[in-house]
């Protein structure tokens, strides 16, 4: 009886999972598939790229600064013990641009402007502001949502930009004006080995997990129960699931770029 | 056709409950047609089905001769440019002040020039008594102001139907009478098809024109407010005089209270 009662819980989980995956995936093609009306969307997604993204960028910049400036520490320590310190440039550089510029500016992301949007979309829905919109005849998906999916979309690559400018010049900091690196053979280094596929491959990543993070966001305020600790349940599941999202796709995304799959 | 709205064999449940078991039900055009009964019977559901949020499982719904629950989503939404709707919290939008929640409607399904617009507004803030009230944020509002004000917000595209979602709960007793009032001139006023939901007997029965009372999913009983007075159902006399106990139990269902104890 007890090990039928799992099954029974472990069945009752998975359909749940299943029915989520199928709601979220109908979100997103309903989205997607929207007819575009750019005269009237372009006011919507200029407000929330300036929520989104132009607010985050104190946090952004400011952690690609310390986040540069450790690279720059600990790389110039572990070069310099095989009289290979003027090859910083070069390590700073890959390590921001491949990996972390996309992935650190993701979570980060998801953590500031992803538990916003969950918490702003949910308290829409539980005090009923998105089903007085429906029954004024204009759809939340358009009004609401679809700004805020677009605006995540567009801000993530561009925190990601400015993400690895700060971090770089962080390093540079660390290595050429603290720690005596020749500033000329930083930069003739990491120009010689970070060649332009490098900085596609990252905004390629950071596309995807700004789509991804934001999809996540916007669905789990959608889809909240509209109570108090349904929206704090909601928002906690964004800055999970999309921090696993991210470092799953980074993963994958790193192995594709790389020749590996 | 004098009914805006009709309702036939209308069958609804949620999670395995029964909320609507084949009811039918009439809404005259013109006329304030209340539907009352306990908590939790399912009014503001019927309010829901009646605007195409949610689908009945059996049954027909048609507003102004359309099938509601068949419609496509760009007629549904069409159509509910007729529609206003007053909810139970206002749910006005947060993030935008009294001027802007009115002027919303106006903005998104109109192409009038913004002059027009704050006139059109200032009317109908001026209609709810709430013109200088039109700079402040919703927030700013007292539970009845905040009503109002969503009641100014439903009117703005002069629809041909206002439903009311419990406009009277919560309200202190001169709140409670403005929007009485307010119910009963918009509809005389502008001849709107009103649909009043709420389980505040005196007032809903000093303004309706017809009324529905439902509990158990069934409409136990109906009539002009005089008729429904003297109705000789149990249920409908123990929810009109607000009676704690009857057909209606003070207890949920539940075991023996002694077996309970002991168990």
């Amino acid at each position: 009886m007890l090990i039928l009662d799992k099954l029974r819980l472990l069945g009752q989980v998975g359909l749940e999972l299943l029915m989520s995956l199928g709601r979220s995936g109908l979100f997103l093609t309903q989205l997607l598939i929207r007819k575009p009306q750019f005269k009237r969307s372009f006011p919507l997604l200029i407000e929330q790229l300036y929520f989104i993204g132009v607010l985050s960028l104190v946090i952004i910049a400011l952690s690609g600064l310390f986040i540069g400036m450790v690279v720059g520490l600990q790389g110039y320590n572990t070069l310099n013990g095989f009289g290979a310190s003027e090859q910083l440039g070069q390590l700073v550089a890959l390590s921001v641009v491949r990996e972390l510029g996309p992935v650190v500016t993701a979570l980060l992301f998801a953590g500031r402007a992803g538990s916003a949007l969950t918490a702003e979309v949910g308290l829409m829905k539980s005090t009923e502001q998105l089903a007085s919109m429906e029954m004024m005849g204009v759809d939340p998906l358009w009004r609401v949502i679809a700004p805020r999916f677009w605006g995540g979309f567009i801000a993530m690559p561009l925190l990601m930009v400015i993400f690895s400018a700060v971090a770089i010049w962080g390093g540079y900091l660390v290595g050429v004006v603290w720690l005596g690196v020749d500033g000329g053979t930083f930069w003739s280094a990491m120009q010689a080995t970070v060649n332009f596929n490098d900085v596609v491959n990252g905004i390629i990543k950071s596309i995807v997990f700004g789509g991804v993070v934001t999809w996540i966001a916007v669905f789990q305020g959608y889809d909240t129960v509209p109570t108090a600790q349904g929206i704090g349940l909601a928002t906690t599941r964004t800055v999970v699931y999309s921090s696993l999202a991210v470092l799953g796709l980074d993963f994958i995304l790193t192995a594709v770029m790389m020749g590996g799959w | 056709m004098s009914n805006l709205v009709n309702i036939q064999g209308l069958y609804f449940n949620r999670s395995g409950r029964t909320i609507f078991s084949d009811i039918d039900l009439n809404i005259s055009r013109g006329k304030i047609t209340a539907i009352m009964g306990p908590s939790g019977c399912g009014k503001t559901t019927l309010l829901r089905l009646i605007g195409g949020q949610l689908k009945p499982k059996r049954g027909s719904i048609y507003v102004d001769g359309q099938l509601i629950n068949r419609l496509p989503r760009t007629r549904l939404y069409e159509i509910r440019r007729k529609m206003g709707v007053l909810f139970q919290s206002g749910a006005l939008f947060t993030n935008i002040n009294v001027f802007e929640n009115i002027a919303f409607p106006l903005r998104e399904h109109t192409e009038l020039a913004d002059f027009m617009i704050r006139d059109i507004v200032l009317m109908k803030l001026q209609s709810v008594g709430l013109r200088g009230a039109k700079n402040l944020m919703p927030n700013q509002l007292s539970g009845g102001m905040a009503r109002r004000v969503a009641l100014a917000r439903a009117i703005a595209l002069d629809p041909e139907l206002i439903m009311y979602d419990e406009p009277f709960t919560g309200l202190d007793p001169i709140a409670r009478g403005v929007i009485v009032k307010l119910v009963s001139d918009l509809n005389q006023a502008l001849g709107i098809t009103t649909i009043l939901v709420s389980h505040d007997v005196k007032e809903a029965l000093s303004i309706a024109d017809y009324i529905y009372v439902i509990a158990s999913g069934k409409i136990i009983g109906q009539g002009a407010p005089e008729k429904l007075r003297e109705d000789k159902n149990p249920e409908v006399q123990q929810f009109l005089r607000g009676l704690p106990d009857g057909v209606v139990p003070f207890h949920y269902p539940a075991i023996d209270y002694t077996q309970d104890l002991l168990s």
